[in-house]
C-alpha cells in the first residue's frame, strides 16, 4: 500500500525561498537534440532480429455478418508464416469498462469500413500484403446506419447488443438547479441549433506497433501509445496472460492529439502473434488505416436555450441554459459515454450559471469510431455557446467582451454541475486580447468584408476520476540517486510531442538544484516505470508534475539530512542550487551535488524515493459526476481578425490574439507550443478539416465510405494558410498545480473556432451556425440575407429524442449536497458503490476492508 | 508483386554503401529498411506530406516517390548527414532550442527541405521560407516556430550574432487594460 498523499508543508521544508533557476525560463527540451538528428525512435524506426511483419484485412463493407472467410490463395503467397481471425480473439476489449465491444479481429460480424478481420504475418511486408489481399471474406450485407437520426429512426438491427436503446449508444439527461423557473425569470429567451462537423486528429506519424516475445512466456509491445497503461490492461485482457507477463513500452509518440490514447487492433493482434510465431512482430498503419482507426472529433447537433436578465447595472447575467447534444459516436464505444458527458460537463466553469440542464445522446453508426481529439467532447458545445453568446450581445447591444465579463465565474466556487473552479484567469484574458486586437476600437467599426471575433473557452487539467474505478495513484513517479551524482527518474508518462519529458526533468533538476543534464529518464514502460494513467485529458503536468515534486522533495529532505550532520549546520538552512548543496547564511560552506549523494548514501544506504499523486476528491457524487471535475481549470480567449469576399464567400483569417490562463509556465517555449499548436488545429477544424462520409451507389454494397482516407484529399492548414498569432501567457500561479503549473495542451483551442464564426458576423453580418465553415456557407446566407430572409447557414433542427427522466440534482446555491434527489438504480457492480451510489472514497474502501474493491479491476475481467 | 531485385552503389551522407533491394522499392524503404537510416520518417508514402523529403544532388525529393534503383551515382543526403561531427547544424540548433520540432516527426524532411533553401537563398523572407516549406505538413507546432528557426539559422550561417526577440519564447507582453 502507498503512503497516505501528503505534500511537504512549508516548515518541514528543507530549503529557504528562492527564484527558481529553470522553472519558469525557456530551456531547450531534453529530447530537442534526438528530434533534430533522427536519433528519436518511433515505433516504426524499431527492428529485431527475425522480426516479420503483419497486415491487417480490413472489411469492405459497413455492416455484415462474416459469412465464411478463405484463406486458401492467401496461404500459397511466399513468406507467409500464418493467420490471425476472430476466433483468436473470443475476449473483447475497450477503453472504458461500460463499453467492452471491439474484439481484436471480428468474430461474427463487422460494423464499419475498416474493421479488422484477418490478420497474415510474412517474412517481408511485401508478402504479407500481397497474401492480405488474396484473404477472401464473404459477407452477408446489413442495414446501415450513416447518422444520428437515422439511428433514432432505425433501432434495429442493432450495431451492438448492448447500450441504452436500440442503436442509442448513450442517453443522459440531467438537471442541475430550477431551469424553468430560471427561464421563467429570464427577460429574454435565446435559442440556437447548431452542427459541429467530424474530424481527426491526423498525427504525422501513422500508428506503428511490435510485439517482441520473450523468456518465459512473456511479450513485450513497443507502441505508438498515448496511454500505455491502457494498452496493458487490454493486452493483459485480450490474451489472458498475468499483467505481469505483459510489457508496454511507449515510444516517442509522432503526435497523438488523442488519437493514439484508446487500445488498438493492431497492437493486440502483433502481440498475439508474436505470441504464435515466437519471433518479433511489426505493424505499421497505412495513412489509410489511420483513418479507419479514427477515434476523432464526433460530429455533434446541438441545441441551446439560454434565458437571460438584463441587470440594472448594466451587465447581462444567465439565469438557465438548456444544452442538448446529438454526438455520431461511429461503430464502437471507445470514449464515447465519457465524450458524451462532457459535451455538457463544462459549459459552467466560465459564466455563471445559475440553472442548467444536459441532455445529450449517442448514437452508433457504421462508421469508423469517434472518441477524444483535442479538447475531448468540448470543443462542439463551447462553439455553440460562444456564437450563441455572441448573438446575445448583438441582440442586447452590449459589446462581446463586456458581455462576458460582467457574467464570468467567480474564482473558488462551485458551479451548478458541481465542479470546483479554482484560479479562474478568464477576465485578464479577455482582457489580452482586447486590448491587443484593438477590439473595443474596430469591432464593429471596421469596413465591409473585415471582421472581428472574440470567443473563450475552459479546460481540464487532468480528469478527476481514473478511466477505470480504482484508489491508487493516478502518477506515480520514482527518483533514483546514486554516488555517481546523476539522478534517474522513472514515470510511466507518454511523451507526445507536447514536452512532458521536459517538465519531468525540469521539475526534479530545480527541486534538486542540478542541471538537466544530471537527468536520466525512463518513462512510459510498464515494466519499469511506476503507472501514470497516459497523456489525455491535459493531466501529465499536474498530476505528474505533482508526483515528481514529492518524489524530489522526499530525496532533497533526506540529501539535507546528512549534509546537515555532516556539516553540522541546520538542515533546514540548505540550499540545493547550481550542482551543490549548500549554508544559505554561508554559500562557501557547503557540498557539491555528487559529494551530497555519497553522504547520502554512506549514511541511508541505497538511495530511491517515490511520490505519488491523487486529485482532490470532486463535491460532486450524482451518477455521471465523475466526467468534469479536474484539479483546476485553465482557460483562454481569442480575438481573430477575418477578411471575407462577399462575392465569393472565401474568408481568410488574418491575425490571432490568444491569452491563455497557465497558472505558471514550467517552460514557456513549449507553452508557446502548445498556444501555437493549438489555435492552428482549432483554424484547421474551422476552416477545412472534416471527416465526412458518402454512400457508395447500392451495386456497390451501398457502403458507407470516408470521402477523404488521405492526406492530400483530406485538406489541413499549411504553412502557407497560417496567420500571425500574438500569445499572451497570463501567470497566476494555482495552489493545485506542480509550482503553479495549469495545462495548455488543449485550452487554447477551443475559442478559435467560435471566434471565427463570430469575426464572419462582423465582417459580413451573417451567422454561420456550423464549423467548418466552407465559403458556400458564407455565401448562401449573404444571398439569404439580400433576399431579406435569415442572414444565417446552419442546421434546422435538433431531432426529436426521448431523454427519459432526468437526474435532479439541487445546486450549491439551493443548499444541495452533489447528490441527486431521485437516483436511479446502480447498474454498476454495487461493491464498487457507497451508499450514496457514488465510488467509494479510498478511505472508506480501506475502513470497510473492501480490499477486493481495490483490486478486482486490474484483473481486468468483465 | 515482382521479385525482380537491384544491386547498386548508393552515395548516401557522402559515404559509399552497397545495397540489394526488391527493385520496385523506394528510396524511402531503402533508407530505412535496408540502410537502418532510419531519421528519415513517412506519414503517407504518397507524397503528400513531405515528411519523407532527403536532399538528392542538393535538391528536396520525397523518398517515398522516388524509386532507389533511380540513385546510382546521386548524392543523397538525410537527417543523420546534416551534423558537423558532433555539433547540430545551425538549423538543427535552433529547432531544438525554439521548440519548432515537438514531436519531431514531420522535423527530418523540413530540415532537409529548409537546408536546400538557405543552399540557395541564405537570406530568404519569411514568405520565402513559408512557401519552401509549404508541402511539409506539421500537426504540432502551427509552423510559426519552423518559420523562426529558419530565419534565425540562416542569420546564424550568415555569421550574425543575436538570437529571436523575447516575445518567441516568452509570448507578448501582456497589455495594460483597465477593466471597463
Amino acid at each position: 500500500m502507498a503512503e497516505p498523499i501528503r505534500k511537504i508543508t512549508p516548515e518541514e521544508d528543507p530549503a529557504p525561498e528562492r527564484e527558481p533557476r529553470l522553472i519558469g525560463k525557456p530551456f531547450r527540451r531534453v529530447d530537442g537534440r534526438a528530434k533534430v538528428t533522427g536519433a528519436t525512435r518511433f515505433a516504426d524506426d524499431l527492428s529485431f532480429p527475425r522480426m516479420c511483419w503483419v497486415r491487417l484485412v480490413r472489411s469492405t463493407v459497413p455492416h455484415a455478418v462474416i459469412r465464411s472467410i478463405d484463406l486458401g490463395e492467401a496461404e500459397k503467397v511466399p513468406g507467409v508464416l500464418g493467420f490471425l481471425t476472430g476466433k483468436d480473439f473470443p475476449i473483447p476489449f475497450g477503453i472504458l469498462p461500460v463499453s467492452q465491444d471491439e474484439h481484436a479481429l471480428c468474430p461474427d460480424k463487422v460494423r464499419f469500413v475498416g474493421d479488422p478481420v484477418v490478420a497474415v504475418a510474412a517474412t517481408t511486408e511485401d508478402a504479407a500484403y500481397e497474401a492480405a489481399w488474396k484473404v477472401k471474406v464473404d459477407y452477408e450485407p446489413l442495414p446501415t446506419i450513416g447518422s444520428v437520426q437515422e439511428a433514432l429512426d432505425t433501432p434495429e438491427p442493432r450495431i451492438h447488443d448492448y447500450g441504452d436503446e436500440g442503436n442509442l449508444h448513450k442517453v443522459v439527461s440531467m438537471t442541475f438547479g430550477a431551469v424553468e423557473e430560471g427561464f421563467a425569470a429570464a427577460d429574454e429567451i435565446f435559442e440556437d441549433t447548431i452542427w459541429y462537423e467530424g474530424n481527426t486528429h491526423l498525427p504525422m506519424e501513422q500508428h506503428s506497433a511490435v510485439a517482441v516475445p520473450e523468456d518465459d512466456d512473456r511479450v513485450t509491445l513497443w507502441s505508438s501509445s498515448q496511454t500505455p497503461h491502457y494498452v496493458h490492461r487490454a493486452l493483459t485482457k485480450v490474451l489472458g496472460l498475468p499483467a505481469s507477463r505483459i510489457r508496454v513500452v511507449a515510444c516517442s509518440n509522432g503526435g497523438g492529439f488523442g488519437g493514439k490514447s484508446d487500445p488498438f487492433n493492431h497492437e493486440i493482434v502483433v502481440a498475439k502473434m508474436a505470441l504464435k510465431l515466437g519471433r518479433p512482430v511489426k505493424i505499421t498503419l497505412t495513412r489509410e488505416e489511420v483513418f479507419l482507426c479514427h477515434r476523432g472529433r464526433h460530429p455533434v447537433l446541438m441545441s441551446v436555450k439560454t434565458g437571460i436578465k438584463r441587470e440594472s447595472d448594466g451587465r447581462v447575467s444567465i439565469t438557465a441554459q438548456r444544452l442538448q447534444t446529438a454526438l455520431d459516436g461511429g461503430a464502437y464505444g471507445s470514449y464515447g459515454v465519457a465524450s458524451t458527458y462532457y459535451t455538457g460537463a463544462l459549459q459552467t466553469v466560465t459564466y455563471k450559471m445559475p440553472a442548467y440542464e444536459f441532455q445529450g445522446v449517442r448514437a452508433f453508426t457504421n462508421k469508423p469510431p469517434c472518441g477524444p481529439k483535442r479538447g475531448h467532447g468540448t470543443p462542439q458545445p463551447r462553439f455553440a455557446f460562444e456564437v450563441h453568446l455572441d448573438k446575445i450581445a448583438a441582440k442586447t447591444g452590449l459589446n462581446p467582451a463586456d458581455l462576458r465579463l460582467g457574467m464570468l465565474a467567480e474564482p473558488d466556487t462551485v458551479t451548478a454541475n458541481w465542479l470546483r473552479v479554482g484560479t479562474m484567469g478568464l477576465g485578464k484574458c479577455i482582457e489580452a486580447v482586447v486590448a491587443g486586437s484593438g477590439f473595443r476600437e474596430r469591432w464593429g467599426k471596421l469596413p465591409p468584408g473585415r471582421g472581428l471575433g472574440l470567443a473563450c473557452g475552459s479546460y481540464l487539467c487532468g480528469a478527476g476520476l481514473p478511466i477505470y474505478w480504482n484508489h491508487m495513484p493516478q502518477s506515480g513517479v520514482m527518483i533514483k540517486l546514486d554516488r555517481s551524482g546523476g539522478v534517474a527518474v522513472f514515470c510511466g508518462q507518454a511523451e507526445i510531442g507536447q514536452g512532458s519529458d521536459s517538465v519531468l526533468a525540469a521539475i526534479v533538476a530545480e527541486i534538486l538544484g542540478v542541471s538537466l543534464s544530471d537527468i536520466r529518464l525512463c518513462v512510459a514502460d510498464t515494466d519499469l516505470t511506476p503507472v501514470d494513467l497516459g497523456s489525455y485529458s491535459s493531466r501529465v503536468t499536474l498530476m505528474m508534475g505533482n508526483a515528481a515534486v514529492q518524489a524530489a522533495e522526499r530525496a532533497r529532505e533526506q540529501i539535507a539530512q546528512a549534509v546537515g550532520q555532516q556539516l553540522e549546520i541546520p538542515s533546514g538552512r540548505l540550499v540545493f542550487a547550481d550542482g551543490r548543496v549548500f549554508d544559505a547564511t554561508d554559500p562557501d560552506t557547503g557540498l557539491s551535488f555528487q559529494d551530497a549523494v555519497i553522504a547520502t548514501e554512506a549514511r541511508f544506504g541505497t538511495l530511491a524515493t517515490t511520490g505519488s499523486y491523487i486529485p482532490p476528491r470532486s463535491p460532486g457524487k450524482y451518477r455521471g459526476a465523475g466526467v468534469g471535475p479536474s484539479p483546476a481549470y485553465s482557460y483562454s480567449a481569442a480575438v481573430i481578425e477575418v477578411e471575407v469576399d462577399p462575392a465569393t464567400g472565401l474568408w481568410n483569417p488574418l491575425h490571432v490574439w490568444i491569452a491563455h490562463d497557465i497558472g505558471k509556465s514550467i517552460n514557456p517555449v513549449l507553452v508557446m507550443g502548445q498556444v501555437e499548436g493549438g489555435v492552428y488545429m482549432g483554424l484547421g477544424e474551422v476552416m477545412m478539416e472534416e471527416s465526412a462520409f458518402r454512400r457508395l451507389p447500392r451495386h456497390l454494397s451501398n457502403a458507407l465510405v470516408h470521402k477523404f482516407p488521405s492526406m492530400l484529399e483530406y485538406k489541413s492548414p499549411s504553412f502557407a494558410d497560417m496567420p500571425p498569432v500574438t500569445t499572451y501567457l497570463i501567470e497566476d500561479p494555482d495552489p493545485q498545480g506542480p509550482f503553479g503549473a495549469k495545462e495548455v495542451g488543449q485550452g487554447p483551442l477551443l475559442p478559435v473556432m467560435p471566434a471565427v464564426a463570430n469575426a464572419i458576423y462582423d465582417a459580413v453580418g451573417v451567422r454561420i451556425d456550423q464549423s467548418p465553415i466552407h465559403p458556400h456557407m458564407v455565401l448562401k446566407a449573404l444571398q439569404a440575407k439580400a433576399k431579406g430572409d435569415e442572414a444565417r447557414f446552419g442546421p434546422k433542427a435538433f431531432p426529436e429524442v426521448d431523454f427519459g427522466e432526468t437526474l435532479l440534482v439541487p445546486t450549491p446555491a439551493q443548499g444541495g449536497d452533489g447528490k441527486a434527489i431521485n437516483d436511479f438504480k446502480d447498474k454498476l457492480r454495487s461493491g464498487m458503490r457507497s451508499a450514496s451510489g457514488t465510488m467509494m472514497s479510498r478511505e472508506e474502501a480501506l475502513r470497510n476492508k473492501k480490499v477486493s474493491v481495490l483490486t478486482t479491476e486490474l484483473k481486468g475481467a468483465r | 508483386m515482382s521479385d525482380d531485385l537491384t544491386t547498386l552503389r548508393l552515395r548516401v551522407n557522402g559515404e559509399t554503401r552497397a545495397v540489394v533491394f526488391p527493385t520496385h522499392h523506394t528510396l524511402l524503404e531503402v533508407l530505412r529498411e535496408e540502410l537502418a537510416l532510419t531519421g528519415t520518417k513517412h506519414g503517407c508514402e504518397l507524397g503528400e506530406c513531405g515528411a519523407c523529403a532527403v536532399l538528392v544532388d542538393g535538391r528536396p525529393v520525397l523518398s517515398c516517390l522516388a524509386l532507389a534503383a533511380e540513385m546510382e551515382g546521386r548524392e543523397i543526403e538525410t537527417v543523420e548527414g546534416l551534423q558537423i561531427g558532433n555539433e547540430l547544424h545551425p538549423l538543427q540548433a535552433t529547432f531544438a532550442d525554439l521548440n519548432a520540432a515537438q514531436c519531431g516527426y514531420c522535423t527530418p524532411g523540413i530540415l532537409m527541405t529548409a537546408k536546400a533553401l538557405l543552399a540557395e537563398n541564405p537570406r530568404p523572407s519569411g514568405d520565402e521560407i513559408r512557401e519552401a516549406l509549404a508541402g511539409n505538413l506539421c500537426r504540432c507546432t502551427g509552423y510559426h516556430k519552423i518559420v523562426e528557426a529558419v530565419d534565425w539559422a540562416a542569420a546564424r550561417m550568415r555569421g550574425e550574432e543575436g538570437t529571436p526577440p523575447a516575445e518567441v519564447f516568452y509570448g507578448s507582453p501582456v497589455p495594460d487594460a483597465p477593466r471597463v
